[in-house]
């Protein structure tokens, strides 16, 4: 507990200010349109890039075990297949999860 | 479409976020607290923040009292990716809402609220991401509440489960439309590929999650919009749903 040196008040406002200048910048200072197509091309390709980014191989590591992650991890790619909602796919990987680690604790 | 259903649309899309914020700031509260922090200074920090990586991060230099400046460095670079978030989502917001407006939607771009909005079809309102916060935010706030004060209360085997919504969530926003659109579908692969090499090449595995992200993200949408630029049809206005 020598967490005293700083203050925990400074670090967090730190944080928040930079955090938000992060995402405040660049959304209200592009003030026009873009044109360029290679431009607009490559902001059309960041939101699949970056959630697939974030998405694997993190989601193996999610949950408690390797395998019950591999399991939700497949049954969300499935529902997701089937263009089931954003919730809908989120429950089926949370539920296949839960089945898979239940079933661990009884083998 | 009106504000209002704007507004609803947000609110409909910033449940699923909710729930899976929940569990990760459930995380967050509980190890806080078990850090030395209370469960209001937790909860300021969620609220302030909004951002799972980067309050981690930040907690670790909390705990082991380092300069200030590093925190700043470390939000810059864990966060950055949000610079790429913004700067896609300044183009998609409707132009002729006040420009005031920008600086509140800012304040929501996470990689959850960020994947619903670019999820939905032409433009969107800034009330469409005031919809999802509205739900979104509580959720991540009131989970760090709850994790802070009662951690040992819910079964780590719930925990556990609803660590995985948020992944859910982001394939359901990048399948579909990957299933229609080639070049997308190669994108999602393509970018998969990359993470994964960056977690297991020993040299790269030392780069941050942030900036595996940045990197990726970058490489491969140059890669894509160089190879397979997108054909604009409609300008303002026009929905482009298929």
């Amino acid at each position: 507990m020598q967490r005293m040196k700083h203050n925990i008040y400074i670090y967090i406002l730190v944080m928040a200010v930079t955090t938000y200048l992060i995402r405040m910048i660049p959304l209200v200072f592009t003030k026009k349109e873009i044109t360029n197509p290679f431009i607009r091309s490559f902001l059309y390709y960041v939101p699949y890039a970056c959630l697939a980014a974030m998405t694997f191989p993190a989601i193996i590591d999610s949950t408690s075990s390797r395998i019950s992650a591999v399991v939700g991890f497949a049954v969300a790619l499935i529902a997701a297949y089937r263009e089931k909602s954003l919730l809908t796919v989120a429950l089926f990987a949370c539920g296949a999860v839960f089945i898979v680690e239940r079933l661990f604790v009884f083998l | 479409m009106n504000k209002k259903q704007s507004f609803k649309q947000g609110v409909q899309d910033g449940i699923p976020i909710a729930l899976g914020y929940f569990a990760v700031s459930f995380t967050f509260g509980m190890m806080s607290v078990s850090d030395g922090l209370t469960a209001g200074q937790a909860a300021l920090i969620s609220l302030t923040n909004l951002t799972s990586a980067g309050q981690f991060a930040g907690l670790d230099i909390i705990v082991m009292s380092g300069s200030y400046v590093e925190m700043m460095l470390t939000q810059l670079v864990i966060n950055l990716r949000y610079c790429l978030m913004s700067f896609s989502l300044s183009q998609k917001l409707v132009r002729n809402e006040p420009w005031g407006h920008r600086y509140l939607v800012a304040y929501g771009v996470t990689d959850e609220i960020f994947g619903v909005s670019a999820a939905r079809g032409g433009k969107i309102s800034a009330f469409y991401s005031y919809g999802a916060m509205s739900v979104a935010v509580p959720g991540w706030v009131l989970g760090t509440l709850v994790g802070a004060v009662c951690g040992n209360i819910l079964p780590a085997l719930l925990v556990s489960a609803l660590s995985i919504a948020i992944y859910g969530m982001f394939l359901a926003v990048i399948i579909p439309p990957a299933k229609k659109d080639k070049a997308v579908m190669c994108v999602v692969i393509a970018s998969m590929v990359i993470s994964s090499v960056f977690s297991i090449v020993p040299l790269l595995k030392s780069v941050s999650s942030g900036f595996v992200i940045i990197i990726t993200t970058v490489l491969v949408s140059s890669a894509a919009a160089y190879l397979a630029p997108v054909k604009e049809d409609g300008e303002e206005g026009a929905a482009d749903e298929a």
